[in-house]
């Protein structure tokens, strides 16, 4: 029997993109975690008992041990780090395959999810949305996509032959695109991205995800 | 065998990457695209970045994109030289790379805006948008306060010692600094005594001196 305190802690919501990053990496892992459910409907991650834990009130959080940490990019690549031996390998086995792995990472950060993240928040959670901005966000979706397709073109995955914190990390944010976001023809009209969305999907980490989310 | 830096001196991101060079003491080249005449959105560049921005680097057969990935690829890969900007544990790591992160996800999202507005469109004769302006001082604001009560118990952002954390905020904190905004951070004592601390140091006076700031 494990002792229940050396279990990770995540602080969040199973159907949320943020945390989805960090649980979807320890499903990959075979990392034990215990969700700690921070109730985003009723904005319990502004309240100042969590602001202790992520000063920003957003979610995930994680406690493990004496560990605390936010930021689930951070969270995922400290757990893809630390258990490199253990379950997929996330980062890749050199110092050069791992950097190109950060570079997508990063290109998720900084030009993926600063579209759709704003794409979402409109069309899913506001109820009279700027339809201008939402088109223009579109407009930059679509050239970013095109990029990936290209990548995807002569790479298996994104940062290449394996699967990696890369494609993780683009997943909560992709599964919106393909549902609520209602934009599902932004990938399936593309060969590539269609085909790398259709694979990763289809991972069992990514099922048992969905499973838990219950949508 | 010198690894080649694809960008401007001047610009956020380069600065990012040369500033990690200069604390780790690594040697580099500067191969100039020119903004003003958009060379970066060029066939040429676009081979070595295909969103169409700097910077990019070339490390004989490597290649790489992303300011941020390249910063932590060459921490990493010389961690036992000049600087320690990655910590001494994977979990002070780990913190590094919160803070790290909390600069893309809370920081640059509002500076970033912020610094075209105030700078780069004066600059190319465009029209600053006054009411974003004033939206995006009052959501910095907020965040800064953040960064204040972090700086109020640990003298760098991921605790004793400067690291990356500290590191990727610099290019942009720069340019912030240079507008007449910059009371935001002088008027937060913990983040201007951080701020004059991590701008003393010989490497960031370097970087600016190449930049003719």
């Amino acid at each position: 029997m494990y002792n229940q305190n050396m279990v990770v802690k995540l602080f969040g919501q199973i159907r949320a993109g943020n945390p989805q990053r960090v649980l979807l990496c320890f499903l990959e892992k075979g990392i034990e975690f215990e969700v700690i459910h921070v109730d985003l409907n009723t904005f319990e991650q502004k309240k100042p008992e969590y602001l202790l834990r992520q000063p920003f009130g957003q979610v995930p959080a994680i406690e493990d041990g004496d560990l605390k940490l936010f930021e689930s990019r951070a969270i995922s690549r400290y757990y893809a780090t630390k258990y490199a031996d253990q379950g997929t390998d996330l980062l890749g086995k050199t110092l050069e395959q791992r950097a190109i792995v950060e570079q997508w990472m990063e290109v998720e950060a900084n030009y993926f999810n600063v579209v759709v993240l704003p794409l979402v928040i409109n069309i899913v959670f506001t109820p009279k949305f700027d339809i201008a901005l939402v088109e223009e966000l579109k407009v930059k979706l679509d050239k970013v996509l095109d990029v990936y397709e290209n990548q995807l073109a002569t790479n298996r995955y994104l940062a290449g032959a394996e699967f990696s914190l890369a494609d993780l990390t683009h997943m909560p944010g992709m599964r919106y695109i393909m549902n609520e976001a209602g934009l599902g023809s932004m990938v399936t009209s593309r060969e590539n991205v269609n085909r790398w969305w259709n694979e990763i999907s289809a991972r069992p980490a990514w099922k048992q995800l969905m499973e838990m989310a219950a949508y | 065998m010198v690894v080649k830096l694809y960008g401007q001196v001047t610009a956020a991101c380069p600065q990012r990457v040369l500033l990690c060079l200069l604390e780790k003491k690594i040697e580099f080249e500067i191969v100039h695209i020119d903004l003003d005449t958009l060379e970066q959105k060029r066939p040429e560049h676009l081979l070595r970045q295909p969103f169409g921005q700097v910077p990019a680097i070339e490390d004989g057969d490597f290649k790489l994109f992303e300011s941020r990935a390249i910063a932590r690829y060459y921490a990493t890969k010389y961690s036992d030289q000049g600087t320690n900007l990655l910590g001494k544990s994977l979990e002070h790591r780990a913190i590094v790379d919160q803070w790290a992160d909390v600069e893309v996800g809370y920081f640059n999202v509002l500076v970033h805006p912020l610094v075209m507005n105030l700078v780069i469109k004066p600059r190319l004769g465009e029209e600053c948008d006054a009411a974003l302006v004033e939206e995006l001082k009052v959501k910095l604001g907020v965040v800064l306060d953040i960064y204040d009560n972090q700086l109020a118990s640990n003298r760098f952002l991921a605790g004793d010692e400067f690291t990356m954390a500290d590191l990727t905020h610099m290019p942009a904190m720069g340019y912030l600094m240079r507008t007449d905004i910059n009371r935001i951070v002088k008027d937060r004592a913990n983040m201007n005594r951080w701020w004059e601390e991590v701008t003393a140091r010989p490497a960031w006076k370097k970087l600016m001196k190449m930049a003719g700031f």
